[in-house]
């Protein structure tokens, strides 16, 4: 046990450490909330990815046609890819992978709410490429900086991937807004749904934000959740604009003073309603993250049962040659 | 229900092309070495990303410790002769 004087002597040295822009490796010391942060940040992170396969899942055997549809299949399998990149970084911190998955499906964790929300027509499938990745894109990529190593790492990654998935969703978003006139109500709807729960995505405003302070002097963090925010309206504004759609927000609007479009309140009421749990889907989705886990038990079992009788056989016949 | 085991930890490396050294990628987990290669394929190359991949259980892995890091890696500090720009010599030798 050490003294509480040394504990705060290496609390310091880390500190100095970060204020240096140094990566801090696995085996560092590093203060026991910086690790808990940090697991309880990529985890959540893994957990957005992995259930977010749920929604846009729902469209692969409908998509309207062969490119889309193997377009869509490759954007999914990414998701599964980048949730197992960041199990991996949050394992490197002595997290168990099956104690992060239980507490994914008891509820315990939690997971990007926005994909607690339906996809109701194909158009949402270009909305969440175009609105949700992008407003994931806007998040990640600081965090291509974030202090953590392995995090680091796999956000790299990640944001190298993610950039085709915004482009995909605006492209059918494109294609639907040059379409016929049903088509562009269809694109219209679907950005009237997507668009404040993708605001929200960026988290509570930075006042209300209780993690924010020590994050970013961890630099875990780079940037406030409405730095980030902002930066996102300012680039999608134009965007939607060339799209000919409209922003569900009577208040957006270019400020030629500041440089930025103001935009009107947020629901926190809708946001913090959908993180306890009461969304459209909450329900749904962890229903269905359980399912395949339970019904996968049985896989996992077997696949382990196998590989240990090839290393029984493998013994005996090591020993054979032996005698 | 199974009593609780889990599909052991493997680190990846990957040659992203021949004529270079393999890399580490990061890890996942897989029931045996043909499953841990498998699943490197479709989770750390799905563009192209490798010509050859290597997998280790990472309990076989020996790591140095940061600790160690003063009494491994400072002795070299000191060792300025080994490099080439320690040694002076006059502007008009050429191709040194």
């Amino acid at each position: 046990m050490k003294a509480p004087t040394d504990y705060a002597h290496l609390e310091d040295q880390f500190q100095a450490r970060i204020d240096a822009e140094e990566k801090i490796e696995p085996k560092d010391w590093m203060p026991d909330k910086y690790r808990k942060t940090l697991i309880r940040q990529i985890s959540q992170h893994a957990h957005s990815e992995i259930v977010g396969m749920l929604p846009e899942g729902n469209w692969i055997t409908r998509a309207p046609s062969l490119r889309r549809k193997v377009a869509l299949l490759a954007k999914v399998q990414d998701e599964a890819g980048h949730g197992l990149y960041l199990y991996g970084a949050a394992e490197t911190l002595g997290a168990e992978r099956d104690d992060l998955l239980d507490e994914l499906h008891t509820g315990n964790a939690k997971y990007s709410s926005i994909f607690n929300y339906p996809t109701l027509s194909w158009a949402d499938i270009g909305a969440i490429g175009w609105l949700v990745d992008g407003a994931a894109i806007m998040n990640q990529v600081p965090l291509c900086r974030c202090s953590y190593g392995p995090y680091a790492r796999a956000m790299v990654r990640v944001c190298k991937e993610e950039s085709f998935h915004q482009r995909q969703g605006y492209e059918i978003m494109l294609t639907l807004a040059r379409g016929t006139e049903a088509q562009k109500k269809m694109a219209q709807d679907a950005l009237n749904r997507w668009w404040w729960p993708s605001l929200m995505m960026f988290g509570p405003n930075d006042a209300a934000s209780k993690h924010t302070a020590q994050s970013m002097a961890w630099k875990i963090k780079r940037f406030t959740n409405d730095e980030l925010r902002q930066r996102f309206v300012d680039i999608t504004a134009p965007q939607a604009e060339f799209l000919g759609l409209t922003i569900p927000d009577e208040h957006l609007k270019y400020n030629e003073e500041t440089g930025h479009y103001d935009f009107g309140p947020i629901n926190w009421d809708e946001f913090w309603q959908v993180v306890s749990g009461e969304g459209p889907c909450n329900r749904q989705r962890l229903k269905a993250r359980r399912r395949a886990h339970e019904e996968g038990q049985w896989v996992r079992d077997a696949a382990l049962a196998h590989a240990e009788k090839r290393r029984q056989r493998q013994a005996a016949k090591n020993n054979q040659k032996v005698a | 229900m199974s009593e609780k085991k889990n599909w052991p930890l493997w680190e990846i490396f990957i040659r992203s092309k021949n004529g270079l050294n393999h890399k580490h990628v990061g890890s996942l987990h897989a029931a045996d070495a043909e499953m841990a290669i498998e699943n490197a394929r479709d989770v750390y190359t799905r563009r192209m990303e490798g010509v050859s991949i290597w997998v280790v259980e990472s309990e076989h892995i020996t790591a140095s410790s940061p600790n160690q890091s003063e009494s491994l890696f400072d002795p070299a500090n000191d060792k300025v002769y080994r490099h080439p720009t320690f040694y002076n010599l006059p502007d008009e030798v050429k191709h040194m």
